[in-house]
């Protein structure tokens, strides 16, 4: 069997946090501003979301074709890379490929550095966030700006994303306030906490550097192997301006974002927007194909990322995380995530699907207590981020399959233990009738309402975020060998023979 | 030789994929396409889903377009206005501002000092409320055009309109360059509030052809 492909490098970028979710998430949870900003929004976007999926009577038709077409891309990757970069280099692009992080930064930084520019602009980018392409480029005295209103607030904040789409999601229009105030170079001292108001400082600021700027840096929502066409779905503007204005173009794409068929457009652009602001469609969508001469920049890089998606890709279940357009659909409707933010997971992708990507994409044992080894964790399996995936990723199957694998590669948990201790136990059935009947006993030791809320060591682990309901006072063997259960069993059996007397075809 | 990133990263692609079988997959399409709309339901939905995205909408016959996009541009106080160098001259004979043909030398900062653009479009979708410009087409012009300037006058013939996203994006050329405009500019990124207009046009009005 071929070899399996590595993940991200330990160490680098932002795919793993400092802390577990666990003890990340204890902080979070004591911050009441993040939670009523969060609550909010979530819910907000949500009835958003419903209204206009709801509107479709297709809906699920597209869900499907979109699960599919992804499904079809990751089956045959290779020839559609190619085919993508046969596609741009035709149209005067230049393909670069990088194994992972490490290298894009480097290619970013050479391209930018021939420019002769120390300055570039930023599209919002989920790929460049992961592999911290802005402190790269700082480390190298390359400044990089982040034009998108969200991502511009972060960074003045000197703060993390918290949200796929919405990284601010956590600050208030108060704190905003404070932060322009503080970080914006001449900015109004008067100014406003209306949203409205601040967006109009954000673009007084960034206006100047639109017009002057050299070279951008962005990311891609699409790129089509059939074509060579790129996409960046947005709505502010400042998409449109870094793609059009400078002479230098650099974008910076996850190899599983590639489509097959111009045609597959028709399928995301309903889903995506809908799934992930829930409007009907974004303000502002472009697409381009290499360089057109006389229009938007006369040089065009695409840097294809690996950074551990091959070594999802290996996973064949978890390949299925590989399909994520970035939507942020299940964050908004996840329980967990509502309660402890974004910054919990310490990746740059939070929430259910983050969960499941970070530990594919950088490992979960790259360390002695790995943080990435919690995320699977960091879930209710509720099942709501299913119900709103608009290609019907099984988060809640993924996140159990890594919560067995974590189990497989640990030595010992306090579950392993238990399950080692009831294999042995099952294995025997004498052993097993009498182990039944002293886990009876547990329920003298249980409180009044049947439940323990603390077990004793190595189970306080489990016990920590539930109740464990006590054993019923009979096990089911000593049931069925009574007179109580013969006498049941028996009654059973005759409502049985009556029903099958008195209608031959509901038997059937 | 060394081995090269791209020929790392494909074959880690291979490697990956030949770990496990991979089912041929036919993908359903069985979602609505090919959909048609009467010239008044087109129009109803379209314009319904323009003004729920705040862009102004009028409709007017063809032998009106300059009469509409004077009113327009004198309601708006544009005096200096933009055209892509193929625009219909006769559209702005009612115009009397002054006028700026673009060229692809005119620099960024010359397109901010104008106050509007008026463009022609490429083709529509009403389900979704969006105007699809061809960069390569004369009349819609270079994509700063629409987009540095305050005020995007955009004309639709409702003949271009159609009824859902497949059947406008299957009347697109894919090479060319290609902007989707659903409405003005805006942001949520605060509290999730909506506000119009951030670094595109802060205004979009749309002139409807209903006999074109």
């Amino acid at each position: 069997m071929p070899a399996v492909p590595p993940r991200s490098p330990y160490g680098t970028g932002h795919l793993r946090g400092e802390r577990t979710f666990p003890e990340a998430a204890h902080d979070e949870l004591g911050n009441e501003q993040l939670r009523r900003n969060l609550g909010r929004a979530t819910h907000s976007i949500r009835a958003k979301r419903l209204d206009v999926t709801g509107e479709l009577p297709d809906w699920e038709q597209l869900r499907d074709a979109g699960s599919a077409i992804k499904t079809d891309t990751m089956n045959r990757l290779p020839g559609l890379l190619e085919q993508l970069e046969r596609k741009v280099t035709e149209h005067g692009g230049t393909v670069h490929w990088a194994r992972d992080g490490v290298e894009a930064n480097e290619i970013v930084t050479r391209l930018v550095r021939r420019t002769g520019s120390d300055e570039v602009l930023k599209v919002k980018s989920m790929a460049t966030q992961e592999i911290g392409l802005n402190e790269h480029l700082a480390s190298q005295g390359i400044a990089a700006l982040e034009t998108d209103l969200a991502e511009l607030i972060v960074q003045l904040a000197d703060d993390r994303p918290s949200h796929i789409l919405v990284p601010a999601i956590h600050r208030n229009r108060d704190e905003i306030r404070e932060i322009f105030l503080r970080r914006i170079p001449g900015v109004d001292p008067a100014l406003g906490a209306a949203p409205a108001e601040l967006a109009a400082a954000a673009r007084a600021y960034l206006r100047e550097k639109f017009m002057t700027a050299e070279v951008a840096v962005s990311g891609a929502n699409f790129g089509i192997a059939e074509t060579g066409t790129l996409s960046v779905v947005e709505s502010e503007g400042n998409g449109r301006m870094c793609l059009t204005l400078p002479e230098t173009l650099i974008t910076v794409m996850g190899i599983e974002k590639v489509l097959p068929r111009f045609q597959d457009l028709e399928v995301f652009l309903q889903l995506l927007p809908r799934s992930s602001t829930g409007e009907r469609m974004n303000p502002y969508t472009s697409l381009w194909t290499g360089v057109t001469p006389g229009d938007g920049p006369q040089e065009f890089h695409l840097v294809l990322l690996d950074n551990g998606r091959t070594a999802a890709l290996a996973d064949t279940i978890g390949r299925e995380a590989l399909n994520c357009i970035r939507c942020s659909a299940c964050l908004n409707v996840c329980p967990v995530y509502e309660r402890t933010g974004g910054h919990a997971y310490g990746s740059t992708y939070p929430g259910p699907i983050g969960a499941v990507l970070t530990p594919q994409l950088a490992g979960m044992h790259a360390a002695k207590d790995d943080p990435n080894s919690s995320l699977p964790y960091a879930s209710s399996l509720c099942g709501a981020c299913f119900d709103a995936c608009p290609v019907k990723i099984d988060i809640p199957s993924l996140l159990v399959e890594l919560r067995h694998q974590h189990t497989e590669q640990s030595k010992t948990t306090a579950e392993k233990l238990a399950m080692t201790a009831a294999a042995a136990v099952m294995k025997r059935p004498k052993l097993f009738t009498a182990a039944q009947r002293t886990a009876g006993l547990g329920r003298v030791l249980a409180g009044r309402d049947g439940t323990f809320s603390r077990l004793p060591p190595p189970f306080q682990g489990w016990s920590d975020s539930r109740d464990t309901p006590a054993p019923p006072p009979q096990s089911f063997r000593s049931w069925f060998a009574s007179a109580d259960g013969a006498a049941t069993m028996r009654a059973a059996a005759e409502e049985g023979a009556r029903h099958t007397d008195d209608d031959p075809q509901e038997a059937q | 030789m060394t081995t090269t990133a791209r020929e790392t990263v494909l074959r880690r692609v291979q490697d990956a994929l030949a770990r496990s079988d991979r089912p041929e997959v036919t993908v359903p399409r069985g979602y609505r396409t090919g959909r048609s709309l009467p010239d008044g339901e087109r129009l109803a939905l379209f314009t319904d889903r323009l003004v729920d995205y705040k862009a102004q909408v009028r409709t007017c016959t063809a032998g009106a377009t300059a009469t509409v996009i004077a009113e327009v541009l004198r309601a708006r106080g544009a005096r200096k206005i933009g055209v892509p160098p193929g625009l219909d001259p006769a559209w702005l004979a009612g115009y009397d501002g002054e006028l700026r043909t673009d060229s692809p030398d005119l620099p960024a900062p010359r397109l901010d000092a104008l106050d509007g653009v008026v463009t022609a479009s490429a083709v529509s979708c009403a389900e979704t409320g969006t105007i699809f410009l061809d960069g390569a087409a004369a009349d819609q012009g270079r994509r700063a055009l629409t987009l540095v300037p305050d005020l995007h006058v955009c004309v639709v013939d409702l003949s271009s309109v159609r009824t859902g996203v497949p059947e406008a994006l299957a009347r697109l050329v894919p090479e060319h360059p290609t902007t989707l405009i659903s409405g003005p500019s805006a942001t949520s990124d605060i509290e999730l509030e909506r506000v119009e207009g951030v670094h595109g046009p802060r205004t979009l009005e749309v002139v409807i052809r209903t006999d074109v």
